[in-house]
C-alpha cells in the first residue's frame, strides 16, 4: 500500500494506492497515525482513488483514523472512493458514519 | 434433488498474509468462466478475502499452517467457495458472526463475515474448537448465456 501525504493550513490529505487488506495493514495503519500525529490537522481526507481492492481491512483503518481525530477535535473525510471499496462500506453501514465526498 | 458439478478446483496454500492476495485473485480467475459481471466478479473476491484473512489470522494465531480453498460451479450458474482450515476453530459461531465482534487487534473491524454474508447468498459455517474451521459460501451469478459456452 502506497500513500501519499499532502500537509495544508490544519488539512492532511492521505492518498492511498494499491491493495487494502490485512496484509501490511498494521503497517498502513502506523503510517497513518504517525502523519496525523506530525501534521495535528483540523481535516483529515482520506484519498481512496488509487485504491484497487479493499476489503474489511479498510475499515478498520478508517475507524481507527476517525478515533485519532475525535481526539483532535476534527473531522474525517473520504474521497474518490472507487465502487468495490464503497460497496464494502456500505455493507458495513460505514457511509452512515463517515462522510463520503467525490 | 442433488445439483450437478460442472467444475472444480482445490487449493491448498500457507496462511501467510501475502497469500490473501493470490487467494482472491484465483477464485476470481476460476469464477471468470462464469461469464459474471464485474460487480459479481468484485463480490467474490471480497467474500474470499474475508474468509482466507479469518483463517490466516485466527485459524493459526502464532504458527504458519494450511488454508484450503476450493471452488466448484454447479448446473445453474451457481458457484461453492469453501474455505477450510484446520486451526484454532472457533468456540461461539453466532457470536463471531456478529458485526463488530472481533478477538484481533485494532487493525481489525469484526466485520468480516457481514461482508461475506452481504456480497455472497448463503454463508455457512462449521467449526469445533481445536479442529478447524470450515466457511462454505454459495452465490448465484446472472445467467448471461453467451453462444457455444459450456455452462
Amino acid at each position: 500500500m502506497e500513500i501519499q501525504e499532502k500537509v495544508g493550513e490544519r488539512a492532511l490529505v492521505l492518498a492511498f494506492s494499491g491493495e487494502m487488506d490485512h496484509h501490511g495493514a498494521r503497517d498502513t495503519l502506523r503510517r497513518i497515525e504517525l502523519a496525523i500525529d506530525a501534521a495535528m490537522p483540523r481535516t483529515l481526507t482520506l484519498d481512496f482513488s488509487g485504491v484497487t481492492f479493499m476489503d474489511s481491512s479498510g475499515i478498520a483503518l478508517i475507524l481507527r483514523s476517525q478515533q485519532r481525530m475525535r481526539f483532535l477535535d476534527g473531522t474525517i473525510l473520504l474521497c474518490n472512493v472507487p465502487r468495490q471499496a464503497r460497496r464494502v462500506l456500505e455493507a458495513a453501514g460505514i457511509t452512515r458514519l463517515i462522510t463520503l465526498q467525490d | 434433488m442433488k445439483k450437478t458439478v460442472v467444475n472444480e478446483a482445490t487449493m491448498a496454500f500457507l496462511s501467510r498474509s501475502s497469500n490473501e492476495s493470490f487467494a482472491r485473485s484465483a477464485a476470481a480467475c476460476f469464477a471468470a468462466q462464469m461469464d459474471p459481471t464485474l460487480n459479481e466478479l468484485e463480490d467474490i473476491k471480497t467474500a474470499v478475502s474475508e474468509a482466507v484473512t479469518n483463517a490466516i489470522i485466527y485459524a493459526y494465531p502464532n504458527s504458519i499452517g494450511t488454508v484450503y480453498l476450493k471452488m466448484r460451479i454447479y448446473q445453474g450458474n451457481l458457484l461453492e467457495v469453501t474455505v477450510r482450515d484446520r486451526g484454532a476453530g472457533i468456540a461461539d459461531v453466532e457470536r463471531a458472526r456478529q458485526p463488530m465482534f472481533t478477538t484481533g487487534g485494532e487493525e481489525r473491524s469484526g466485520m468480516g463475515f457481514t461482508i461475506m454474508e452481504s456480497f455472497m447468498e448463503r454463508v455457512t459455517v462449521r467449526s469445533a474448537p481445536g479442529r478447524g474451521t470450515t466457511v462454505v459460501m454459495r452465490k448465484c451469478l446472472s445467467a448471461r448465456p453467451k453462444a457455444g459456452a459450456g455452462i
